[in-house]
Formats: structure tokens, C-alpha cells, sequence
């Protein structure tokens, strides 16, 4: 982010990245196309590779296109910038993905290289890369997406657990609900009116966790709501098996193992309410 | 709202916010809870290593709440006041086990029992984990059943909504908070019987940190500029392993040093003494254990070795960098990892390896990995009291006073709070204090807010909401109108250069004068300013130049503090005064903000040192002239 490579023109070891970024002033507002040429050294010991962040700190800092107009900083939405928390999910070069883990050294290596950045599409755009995911968390809601608890008091230790069943859900509580495999799921659409959403497919990440909270002896307790939301509209049939999802989770989840198992989980439950009554 | 209901606003959804929030929630109060992202992706997920809790085996090889107590206070260069401590940490054996019925994924052993390791500062094994993502784990938990009260219409959650300033009546009770939304920029006040800020640390007051972009301290600061005391600002944990990056400096968490990392650096032997290895650039691989491998934390440590305490990793670290001794002659020494096998490392490390791999491209299973210490975390932080037990073990249960700072009323939990910690935190005790404050404290807030029932904010005058509503709505004109020619990244920029090179590692009398002098400039400049961005639609240009403004403000105590404190005590080293000086120093030093010139008033007040007295802190150093502790074991638990 130094301005001293401006004034002496490139330094050495210092090369000229192009970013197409796709912006949005708003909601309902329309999209346009803006380029900027960023500098990004050179990773050398100490210094680290430059990624998408740190190239869209330095477009903050000096919003000037590359036709030399003064427009204004990019919106986005960015967190620890160590792909735990989920927020930087963009659609980089048309790959879903975080952006913080997007390092220059190996999208962009080269002097003259370019970036396309375009917002997720399944989602609502608040402003330029930054998106409404609200309805993934409604989700979460939906299928009740927690251990329930007696209260915070002291009532000694949880159940035990085999190394190997903690293993499986530790894998599967890595879901950082970034969005990438909505993104990329041909069946999750956009839906920007809320009413919509209890109906609406709920998609790779949030079966995934109907299964993590199945899977722990006092989560299955809600077992049989959560698969009365997954039997529902939107639920897991909604799945078509393109199998997208798995291929860009950036935690590697098994969320296609996870949609398997809940698709099984709701075959039962439905033969049971069939037999059994409600 | 109905028109006599009693309510809370907790600001901050980390671990110490949603603790809060689940605890006051289940005491029957309506909670509104505002944080500047969806909560789930709060700091808190950054969190690697685990949680310190006593346990059965640690327990029965001598270990206890006691000792998890002494070796806090001891990390702590004796600075934090001990009842609160005391409670804490016989507290957490029960924390452990609540967020275990939440479902907390803990690692787990053969026979199903939640798993142990290592962590600096202790020779037992007390530290719980989940992989080495414990934080974001944790989180989830506690964000799962924050869902659930969502749910039942008991929380009510305000997400991309950024904390203005609290609002204080007449009588300096605080009464509600000034919020901003980040999409519509509307301004608006909301009435709360009590205010928990629980909004972290303050890493990018120093640029680059370990800490997520949000972690400004700019809540804090606001607290502190509306009349909130700041403790103990100069104690900034810089942590020994991170990598450097463009952005952040991304933590390698202790635990790679509690499951067995080894630190060194390439060396050769000269006259019997370690020197600078002519090619320490080359292959790691390729350098003798015996003769070219400098482990210099087990050869001055013999006792704690690679896990002795943040601040001394720290210094060790700088010192032989700076010293000639770095990898390739750099700024950057080895954390070796090689001698663990794949499969071990993966279960039990899985998260940092993971992220090691991603930004470095290397990998740690088969090549040392490069670090070099990153601002980590803040010990101080709001000024809070405590209502202590007779004895002073430990805090009044449910008592209201439980970490209230100076203004009636209003809290701060977590890392934004100074308590616990002192001069140097203990690796896997912030996640513990963060949760401790919530659950603990947070029965205080509700029956603080239950004595207030006589007099509600919902009853309160609408005039002093409207007022600082509008002083709000003017300041963010005057930023928009502004046409000085500044720019705010680069004020940020030059102010964390300045934080970083005068006030982390070394500090001296003489630096620290030029960095305040640094920062007087960069508040002139702050007034100076023309934005890019002038629009009314989700302005992040606007609420970053804004917090920069914060930030100046905060540097100041953090400065200033470490000015006055003429003395080493733990993460603070001063160069020209080099030894802890009890009799002068074993204070709080506590920052109050001058309205009229911007920079902050402190004072000295003494510490509760009631149940354990301050001894001599090296950690068996060798050649150091006293023993440290009563009763080390002699090997870490198997």
C-alpha cells in the first residue's frame, strides 16, 4: 500500500495487476464494470504473498481507475483473513471462493496479469462485493440448528464420544457458512423476499448441519423436527446431485456424504410417520 | 416494547458477548445484540490452541484450581487483581463441562474422555481443544444457542450495526447506546436498562496484527472518550509465532509449541558459543541437529523449554534476530513440527497446518515453519470493579459491581475488559475469561437491572437519546464535508507503523516521546481529511475514517502508559528500565481521556495481591540468580 511506487514509477520487484471488479451502488441498483491497476510485490521472506484482500485495502486507499477517474472505494465484507469466519466469499475469476486465501502468487503472477471480482449472485447485493447472506442463517433457524441444552448451570460433563464420531463431527462443525456451495449449487437460487425463504431450498451447508446436529446424543432430541424441515419444501429432495458443492467447500467438508445421509435419515423418518402416525 | 419491561444491550458478539447474552437471555431478560457482522464470524473464531481448565488427571498428578489460579497470576507478572482470577479459575472445570453439553467437538481420547495438552506458562496438561480451530468451535456453540433464544424472540440480534456511544443520563448512569446501521447508515438510539460492551482487542491500532479487521478497539475507545476509565492500555500481548503476510499476520497458534514444536534458528558453534550460521538460508533439512541447530528456549529454559510464557518466547525470539541469528539473515526464526508425524498432526493441529499450507505454500509436516512474533491481544481494557469475597477468594456471586466500570451501568466483558490478565496473558485463558465474564458476570448485569426497575430506561426522556443522536449525525456530516485532503488508510498506516516500531516488543522513554509527538500529527491530520466515498449507502470509506479517529485516541493511553510505567513487567520491556519495580509499579495504570486535548490523564492505583505474593518471575532461566517456583514437577504429565 505505498504510494513511493507511484512517485518513482515500478520498483523493482514489483508488478502491475489488473482487477475488473463488478459494482453495485445498491440494491435494485445496476451493475457496472470498474478496472484498477494494483502494484503487488513480489512475496520474499518475511513479507508474505499480497492476496485479494490486500489489493482491494490498496484500491480503498487509492480509488482511481485505470482511465485515471476518482470513483469510490469498494464495498466488501472480509473477517480474520484466515478462512475461519467465512465473510470474504467472492466470485474470483468465476470460481467461488474466499478471497483471503486468493494470494497474487498464484492467481496472478505475472506483470500484467489479470482479477475479475464479481459478488456472490445467489445472494442480495448490499454494495459492490458485499452481500445479504441472512437467509443462510434463517436457515440454520429453520432447522434448529442447536443442542438443546437443559440451561448454563453446572450439570456436569457432556455425553462421551468415540475418537472417531468426534472426528466425523469436528469435520462437519468446521462449516463456516460461507456460502460457496450455494453459489455453486444449481438448484439454491436468489431469493430476495424473506417470505420466500421458508420454502426455499436450504442447500448443501445447512443439510450438512441437519446431519452434525443428528449425529450428537442430546442434538437428536430435535432429530425429528429438523427432518420434518428436510422432508419439507426446499428440503433435502430439493438436491439435484450436481455435486458442485463439494468441489469448491473450502474447508473440504463431505457435504455430499452429508446430503447422502440426511436423504436416508428422512427416507426413515417418512416410512416411520407413514406407519406410525404423527 | 412494552412500556415498563427491562432490557439489555450487549455490543460485541464474540465469546464474551454471546456468554453474556445466553446467560442474561436465560435470566429471563430481553437481550439486544449488536455487532458489526453476523455474529458467527466474530474474532473469537481465530482462537486456536484451547481452553485451561484443572482436570481429573491433571488433578490427580497434583495439579488444582489453585495452582491454574497461581500460575495465572504468576504469567501475569503479579499485575491483575487476584479475587477475580480466583473465581475464574475454579469456575472453569464447570465451563468445560457446559460447553461439552453444547456439543462442543473436543478432541477426545480412546476411552471418549475429552483430551489434554500442553500450553506455555504451566507443566501440566489442563488446555481442552478442538483441533486447533478451539475458538471457532466454541463460537459455534455458543452461537447455536444464542440461535435458539433468537428464535424463541428473546434475543434480538442487530448485525452490520456499529456501536456510536453509549448513552449516559444526568446522574452518570448509562442508559442505552447510539447505533449506526452499515446498509442504510441510519443513526438511532436504543433505551437499555444496562450496556455490556464486550467488543475485544484493539490489534489494528498497531496495523498489521493477528487480529480480524474489525478488532479497531474503536467501541472501547468511544467508552473511553465518553468518560469510561482505561486500565493498564500499555500491556499488548505480542505473540512469538506468526507468519507475516501483506494484509495480517496470521497466528501459529501455541499449541504447535504444546504438542511438541521445537524453536531454532541455523547456528554454528564458536569458542563454545552459538554464532550466526554462514548459510543460514539454506535447506533446514540439510542442518545438523547437534551442531548447526540453535534451540535457544530449551537450552536458556531447561524446565518450561519451548513453552515458557508469550512474553519470553517473544523477547527470545526478537533478541536473536535481532542479534544476527534470523533464517536467511531475516526477520524470522524456525517452529519445527517435522518430527510429528502426518497423521498426529492433522487430528490435533489440523486448522493451523491447514493454514500454514494455504498462505505459505509450504508444508509443515516436512519443512520447519518461518515465524517471527505479531500483536496479539490487549490485556488492558475498560476499567472494571468487583465486589470480592471476605477472603478474597473470589467474586460475590450475582453481585452487580462484577466488572461495572466507573459508569453505572455499563460493563465490559472479554478481552475489552483489563481484568485477568495482567502484564502477559497465559495462552488458552482468554477464551476462559471470555466466557467466565459472561456466564459469571452476567448474572450481576440482570440483577443490576432487576434494582432498577424502578426507574426503566423505557420511562426515561426521549431528549437525551435525541441529543446524542444528533451530535452523532454531526460529527459523520463534518467527516463528509470535510475537504482537508487526508486520507484516512494512510493515517491508519502510519499510525500502526509508529505503534508497531515504538511500542510492542522493546520500548524505551526516548521512543515512546517521538511516537506521542508522531501521534499529535496524525490527529491534526484526522482533521483533515476529504473522503472518496461521501455517499449514504453502506460507506465503509466513512466508518473507517471515523474509527480511525478512535484508534489516535486509543494509541494515546497505550503510549502514555507505557511512558509512565518505568519499569519490565511482563509484555512490557522497556529498555532503559529494565527490572520490575514493585514498590513504584505494582499498579494499575488507569487513562482517563482529556476532552480538550485528546490525549489521556493517568494515575496509579494499587492491585489486590491478597492471596498470593508477588515472587521473582524467569522461569528457571538458566544463570538466573533466584529459583521460581516452590514446587515444579519434574516432568510434564505423560
Amino acid at each position: 500500500m505505498s504510494s513511493k511506487n507511484d512517485a518513482k514509477g515500478k520498483a523493482a520487484n514489483t508488478r502491475t495487476v489488473r482487477f475488473n471488479i463488478k459494482r453495485c451502488d445498491g440494491p435494485g441498483q445496476p451493475s457496472r464494470w470498474e478496472r484498477f491497476d494494483v502494484p503487488v510485490q513480489s512475496s520474499s521472506a518475511g513479507s508474505g504473498s499480497a492476496n485479494v484482500i490486500s489489493c482491494l485495502q490498496w484500491i480503498a486507499a487509492n480509488p482511481v481507475t485505470i482511465e485515471g477517474r476518482k470513483t469510490t472505494p469498494v464495498s466488501f465484507d472480509c473477517g480474520c483473513l484466515e478462512e475461519v469466519c467465512g465473510a470474504c466469499t467472492m466470485v474470483i475469476n468465476g470460481q467461488v471462493r474466499q478471497s483471503c486465501s486468493c494470494l497474487m502468487d498464484s492467481c496472478a503472477p505475472n506483470d500484467g496479469d489479470e482479477v475479475t471480482l464479481e459478488p456472490m449472485s445467489k445472494f442480495p447485493v448490499n454494495r459492490d462485493l458485499f452481500v445479504d447472506r441472512s437467509r443462510l442463517f434463517n436457515d440454520l433457524e429453520r432447522i434448529r440448528g442447536w443442542v438443546p441444552i437443559d440451561g448454563t448451570y453446572d450439570l456436569g460433563a457432556g455425553p462421551r464420544e468415540t475418537p472417531e464420531q468426534q472426528q466425523q463431527r469436528y469435520k462437519l462443525s468446521e462449516c463456516m457458512s460461507c456460502g460457496c456451495c450455494l453459489e455453486a449449487c444449481p438448484q439454491y437460487t436468489l431469493e430476495p423476499d424473506e417470505k420466500e425463504w421458508d420454502h426455499a431450498f436450504v442447500g448443501a451447508a445447512v443439510i450438512s448441519q441437519t446431519r452434525y446436529f443428528n449425529m450428537h446424543a442430546t442434538g437428536k432430541e430435535l432429530a425429528k423436527q429438523r427432518l420434518d424441515v428436510m422432508s419439507g419444501p426446499g428440503g433435502v429432495s430439493d438436491c439435484g446431485n450436481a455435486q458442485n458443492c463439494v468441489k469448491v467447500c473450502p474447508k473440504e467438508i463431505p457435504l455430499t456424504e452429508s446430503i447422502g445421509s440426511v436423504g436416508r435419515q428422512t427416507t426413515i423418518h417418512k416410512i416411520r410417520e407413514f406407519f406410525m402416525g404423527r | 416494547m412494552g412500556s415498563n419491561e427491562l432490557r439489555v444491550i450487549v455490543v460485541g458478539g464474540g465469546l464474551a458477548g454471546l456468554a453474556a447474552t445466553v446467560r442474561i437471555a436465560e435470566a429471563g431478560l430481553p437481550v439486544d445484540l449488536f455487532s458489526l457482522v453476523p455474529v458467527k464470524r466474530s474474532h473469537s473464531v481465530c482462537a486456536q490452541g484451547g481452553i485451561n481448565a484443572c482436570n481429573e488427571v491433571a488433578r490427580q498428578q497434583g495439579y488444582s484450581e489453585y495452582e491454574h489460579f497461581d500460575e495465572t497470576i504468576y504469567g501475569g507478572d503479579f499485575l491483575q487483581h487476584q479475587p477475580p482470577v480466583y473465581e475464574m479459575a475454579h469456575m472453569a472445570p464447570k465451563i468445560i463441562d457446559l460447553l461439552d453439553r453444547m456439543g462442543v467437538p473436543f478432541n477426545r481420547t480412546a476411552e471418549g474422555m475429552r483430551d489434554l495438552r500442553l500450553f506455555g506458562g504451566s507443566l501440566y496438561k489442563r488446555t481442552h481443544f478442538a483441533g486447533a480451530t478451539t475458538g471457532q468451535q466454541l463460537m459455534y456453540a455458543l452461537d447455536e444457542q444464542t440461535r435458539r433464544y433468537r428464535s424463541e424472540g428473546k434475543v434480538t440480534a442487530y448485525e452490520f450495526w456499529e456501536f456510536l456511544w453509549p448513552v449516559i443520563d444526568v446522574d452518570g448512569k448509562c442508559r442505552g447506546i447510539v447505533a449506526q446501521d452499515l446498509r442504510t447508515m441510519q443513526i438511532r438510539s436504543f433505551r437499555a436498562d444496562a450496556v455490556v460492551i464486550a467488543t475485544g482487542g484493539c490489534g489494528l491500532v498497531f496495523g498489521q496484527s493477528t487480529n480480524s479487521v474489525m478488532c479497531t478497539g474503536g467501541a472501547a475507545s468511544r467508552c473511553y472518550q465518553a468518560g469510561v476509565k482505561y486500565a493498564n492500555a500499555e500491556f499488548i500481548q505480542v505473540h512469538p509465532t506468526a507468519i507475516p503476510g501483506a494484509d495480517k499476520l496470521r497466528l501459529m497458534s501455541e499449541s504447535a509449541r504444546g504438542e511438541g514444536g521445537r524453536v531454532w534458528v541455523p547456528a554454528v558453534k564458536k569458542d563454545g558459543k552459538w554464532a550466526p550460521h554462514p548459510d543460514s538460508g539454506r535447506d533446514p533439512r540439510k542442518l545438523d541437529e547437534a551442531t548447526e541447530r540453535w534451540y535457544f528456549l530449551e537450552e536458556k529454559y531447561p524446565a518450561y523449554g519451548n513453552i515458557v510464557p508469550r512474553d519470553i518466547a517473544t523477547r527470545e525470539i526478537f533478541s536473536v534476530c535481532m542479534a544476527g541469528f534470523g533464517v536467511g539473515g531475516g526477520n524470522m526464526v524456525y517452529l519445527d513440527l517435522t518430527h510429528r508425524s502426518r497423521e498426529f498432526l492433522e487430528t490435533r493441529l489440523g486448522g493451523i497446518i491447514e493454514i500454514y499450507r494455504k498462505f505459505v505454500g509450504e508444508d509443515p509436516a516436512e519443512l520447519p515453519m518461518k515465524i517471527f512474533p505479531g500483536v496479539h491481544y490487549s490485556m488492558g481494557g475498560l476499567w472494571t470493579q468487583y465486589a470480592p469475597k471476605g477472603d478474597l477468594k473470589g467474586m460475590v456471586k450475582g453481585d452487580p459491581r462484577n466488572m461495572m466500570t466507573n459508569v453505572e451501568g455499563l460493563y465490559a466483558f472479554g478481552e475489552v475488559n483489563y481484568q485477568y490478565h495482567g502484564a502477559n496473558r497465559l495462552g488458552a485463558n482468554a477464551l476462559l475469561s471470555c466466557i467466565f465474564d459472561g456466564l459469571f458476570c452476567g448474572e450481576g448485569v440482570a440483577g443490576y437491572v432487576r434494582e432498577m426497575g424502578a426507574d426503566p430506561a423505557s420511562q426515561a426522556s426521549a431528549s437525551m437519546y435525541d441529543e446524542v443522536v444528533r451530535r452523532e449525525e454531526s460529527r459523520i456530516k463534518s467527516l463528509l464535508s470535510s475537504k482537508g485532503g487526508e486520507n484516512p488508510y494512510q493515517i491508519a498506516k502510519e499510525l500502526g507503523a509508529e505503534m508497531t516500531a515504538a511500542s510492542t516488543v522493546v520500548k524505551s522513554g526516548a521512543r515512546l516521546e517521538k511516537a506521542l509527538a508522531k501521534l499529535e500529527e496524525l490527529r491534526g491530520r484526522h482533521e483533515r481529511m476529504s473522503l472518496a466515498d461521501t455517499g449514504s449507502w453502506a460507506n465503509q470509506n466513512l466508518n473507517w475514517a471515523r474509527v480511525v479517529g478512535d484508534m489516535l485516541a486509543l494509541a494515546d493511553p497505550i503510549l502514555r502508559g507505557g511512558l509512565m510505567r518505568e519499569e519490565s513487567r511482563g509484555s512490557h520491556y522497556r529498555e532503559d528500565f529494565t527490572e520490575r519495580n514493585d514498590e513504584r509499579f505494582l499498579k494499575t495504570s488507569v487513562a482517563e481521556f482529556d476532552a480538550t486535548t485528546g490525549r489521556s490523564r493517568i494515575t496509579h492505583e494499587d492491585v489486590e495481591i491478597g492471596l498470593v505474593k508477588p515472587r521473582v518471575r524467569n522461569y528457571g532461566k538458566v544463570g538466573s540468580k533466584s529459583k521460581t517456583k516452590k514446587n515444579e514437577p519434574a516432568t510434564a504429565s505423560a
